[in-house]
């Protein structure tokens, strides 16, 4: 059993992290597959906290001898796998920046290309024309 | 303009086609004191390559100085790293027909008159993929410090007993390689440090590599992209990637799987 003052304190803070996570969402500033990990680590922690006999059960079954430590460990544990899904959303981000980066310089080289050979076509200026626009770009 | 449509037709068909079959890139970071000679003489004594600079974000105008220079220039947004530079190169290479690539350095370390070494090698045998210039297979006295030397040759012991043939400068970036080489790389190349990783792509995609001596100068110019407080980052990064590249799948992602990148999944 948890002393009552920390559970009411555990339940509190859960339930404003849930409903900061909701509102969220609902400002669109967090999207749901981001949401998803918070909530469900959120509703698991609320769960432990309100149900004391729950947190009993964990806190022996793992071997820990005082259920207010299962609760920090549980949620440590939660903060752990956020943390994790964070650096692969980061990975994930890294690699398609990286490849937006490949396709705009592809782009902006064939531009230059087109014009660099319009120009020559319509009225055959001479090239350093070109690079010199060039130098003003980079 | 659009009265001259036709006549930007016929143009921009021709400027499609590359003007020639050999494609030289050189990513560059802030290499203004040396890009501008270092596309010079790759103009001037390997003129069967068309030349490529890829202008990594650079503050320095290294882009321009290699614009006026003559060579094609690619300019990525913001500083990628070496692997996303050199792999814009493939995926340029890749997508103007291109039927060999070289990588040469900005720092003018590698000589120009040591490509043909490579394209010969390759004329030679045209079932090798990456051609790769080693420093080390002929004892020429390359300049490097101990301490690089010895991170060397421990990626070179791991990378031959890997791979299953002798590999004796995993580190060059000075390689040549074909249009299989070229398409392997443009789809899926290591962020940073990639050669030695690429090593083991080559092996593991089963293509063919084999190595030849060349000679490299001291840098000319500009600071290493190794600084010594990187290399032991260096180090174990590449020696993670390569014993968990160990673990992956091996094969080229075949039409249909999944996208390589993707803003889709989550976790």
């Amino acid at each position: 059993m948890i002393d009552t003052r920390l559970r009411i304190v555990a339940i509190a803070a859960i339930a404003m992290l849930l409903l900061v996570v909701l509102d969220l969402v609902r400002r669109r500033r967090l999207q749901e597959r981001y949401a998803l990990l918070w909530l469900g680590s959120a509703l698991a922690l609320l769960a432990l906290a309100a149900w004391g006999g729950l947190l009993g059960r964990v806190s022996e079954g793992v071997g820990v001898a005082t259920p207010s430590n299962a609760l920090f460990l549980a949620a440590f544990g939660f903060v752990l796998v956020l943390l994790l899904h964070f650096s692969i959303a980061v990975s994930r981000l890294t690699d398609q920046s990286k490849v937006l980066a490949q396709r705009l310089a592809m782009l902006e080289e064939r531009q230059h290309r087109l014009e660099q050979t319009q120009d020559e076509g319509v009225t055959d200026e001479p090239a350093d024309e070109v690079s010199v626009r060039g130098a003003g770009r980079g | 303009m659009a009265r001259n449509f036709r006549r930007h037709r016929a143009l921009l068909t021709s400027i499609v086609q590359p003007t020639s079959t050999y494609l030289a890139v050189v990513p560059a970071y802030n290499e203004s004191a040396t890009i501008g000679e270092v596309v010079g003489t790759l103009e001037s004594q390997a003129p069967q390559f068309d030349v490529l600079v890829v202008d990594d974000g650079s503050t320095d105008g290294t882009g321009a100085i290699a614009d006026r220079a003559g060579a094609a220039v690619l300019r990525l947004p913001f500083n990628l790293g070496i692997g996303g530079a050199v792999q814009a190169g493939f995926i340029y290479a890749l997508e103007n027909g291109y039927q060999r690539m070289v990588q040469v350095d900005a720092d003018g370390q590698h000589m120009a008159e040591e490509m043909s070494t490579l394209t010969e090698t390759m004329d030679d045998a045209p079932e090798i993929d990456m051609v790769c210039g080693s420093r080390f297979l002929t004892d020429n006295g390359y300049p490097a410090p101990i301490s690089r030397r010895t991170g060397i040759h421990i990626f070179a012991f791991l990378l031959s007993r890997i791979v299953g043939q002798r590999v004796t400068d995993p580190t060059s970036g000075f390689r040549l390689y074909n249009r299989r080489g070229i398409a392997l790389f443009a789809h899926d190349y290591p962020h940073d440090y990639p050669e030695v990783e690429a090593v083991l792509m080559v092996h593991h995609h089963s293509l063919r590599m084999t190595e030849v001596p060349v000679r490299m100068l001291e840098r000319g110019g500009g600071i290493s992209s190794i600084s010594s407080g990187k290399s032991a980052y260096y180090m174990v990064k590449v020696l993670l990637a390569i014993f968990v590249g160990l673990a992956r799948r091996r094969p080229v992602p075949e039409p249909g799987d999944d996208s390589p990148v993707s803003a889709s999944h989550g976790i």
